[in-house]
């Protein structure tokens, strides 16, 4: 690892005020995937602000439906807290699942959304839960916040303080791991509303990234049911290819996790 | 360089460190406790784990200045008074281990478990549970029997479990 300045920062603001006054500075969660890549050398930012012990970030709060996980809560907490067990348990079974015990433990929400990685979990949710990703500016839409690989809208020195969503009436992830690195080689979030609108949205095989199968959510609001995606199809070339899986591995992945995930809704 | 202070161990420690040290090589070399070790140096096998505020990390892939004014226990704080800790013990009287260099980060986790799980530790939780930790010996059977044995140990005698 190259060198690098610690900061700890004891509030937004003081984060805020941290890294913009840090020539390459980069905020630092749990630092599951900032550390371990800082370690390879294909990261190297000259300061480093941690936010995970700035009170006020950490918090799960549910209001009826309404669902908000502060950006420093641990996929671990997600995973385990029984507020949100009781009304959107598959955003509790996609935390269970995301990287081991470890990981889990120190890997935050705001992290995971801020990175963009195209094989994480959390940016299927938040398109198909119609998230909101509350910063300490304003707030975005999960649809205009990932914007390709490893890329989001946020702008310089803009912060995640917040998630929240609505939760649905039903709603699963299935996900195909990658049995060494445990990311997503294909995940595919379902989301149905009483309304009658439906969300996919699929990680880990977008060539630019997570995105929503229309295909799949007009078939699924005619008929609610697996065999309803039988004929559904995704353009392997929209899609990843690389040493673990083609793009075409991957499209018949989509159409296979979609449809474990409405079995599982 | 800065003087990162924590706990380790029950004993409060400070000492000297780039910003860039792992915590890893903090225990290990600023503090001389070697039990913690570097497999993979990739966050994958789980060899460092230790427990921060009372929950398993991989100290690999941590500074140490992130560290600093936590609560750490690493293998060498589990016994106490000369007693093994009820997992040691397990692992010693199931040979949880083959060649050993995994067991440090098998027994932090294993306590782990436990102590999240309680009585619902069974077999498939175990071998799930372990997903962050690797054996390159495989010797996976008899340390999911170890974790299995030392947590009907602790249910027996909660207070072993301190």
């Amino acid at each position: 690892m190259y060198e690098t300045n610690y900061h700890r920062a004891s509030s937004v603001e003081d984060a805020v005020r941290l890294k913009s006054s840090a020539e390459e500075g980069k905020y630092l969660a749990g630092g599951m995937t900032l550390i371990a890549t800082m370690k390879q050398r294909l990261a190297a930012p000259g300061d480093l602000v941690d936010i995970r012990h700035i009170a006020g970030l950490k918090f799960i709060s549910v209001t009826g439906r309404s669902v908000r996980i502060g950006a420093a809560t641990t996929h671990y907490d997600v995973a385990s807290s029984p507020e949100l067990k009781a009304i959107c348990p598959a955003i509790c079974d996609l935390a269970h699942h995301i990287g081991d015990p470890h990981v889990r433990h120190m890997g935050t929400i705001g992290g995971s959304v801020a990175n963009n990685d195209p094989a994480a979990d959390y940016p299927a949710a938040l398109l198909a839960l119609d998230a909101v990703i509350v910063t300490n500016q304003r707030e975005i839409g999960a649809a205009d916040f990932f914007t390709g690989l490893f890329e989001t809208a946020l702008e310089e020195g803009e912060m995640i303080v917040a998630i929240a969503f609505e939760a649905p009436e039903r709603a699963a992830y299935a996900k195909f791991r990658n049995p060494a690195s445990r990311y997503a080689m294909t995940g595919v979030f379902v989301a149905r509303r009483d309304s009658g609108d439906v969300r996919v949205a699929v990680t880990g095989a977008g060539a630019d990234g997570v995105f929503r199968h229309a295909g799949m959510e007009a078939a699924l609001a005619q008929n609610w049911s697996p065999d309803a995606l039988s004929g559904a199809t995704t353009d392997p070339a929209d899609l990843l290819s690389d040493l673990h899986a083609s793009s075409e591995y991957r499209a018949q992945l989509v159409k296979v996790m979609a449809k474990r995930a409405v079995a599982a809704a | 360089m800065a003087k990162v202070k924590m706990t380790v161990n029950g004993r409060q420690v400070g000492s000297d460190c780039e910003d860039r040290t792992l915590l890893v090589h903090f225990l290990r070399e600023n503090l001389a406790l070697t039990g913690t070790h570097v497999g993979c140096d990739t966050t994958q096998c789980g060899a460092c784990v230790v427990h921060m505020d009372g929950r398993s990390v991989k100290s690999c892939t941590i500074l140490a200045a992130q560290a600093a004014g936590s609560s750490i226990t690493t293998i060498e704080g589990m016994a106490k008074d000369g007693e093994l800790h009820p997992v040691q013990a397990a692992f010693k009287a199931n040979h949880g281990l083959q060649c050993g260099f995994c067991t440090p980060g098998m027994v932090m986790t294993a306590d782990d478990m436990i102590r999240r799980h309680g009585a619902n530790l069974d077999e498939a939780t175990v071998r799930a549970e372990l997903d962050g930790n690797i054996c390159r010996c495989t010797g996976y059977h008899n340390i999911v029997k170890s974790i299995l044995a030392a947590a009907q140990e602790m249910r027996a005698v909660p207070q072993a479990a301190e």
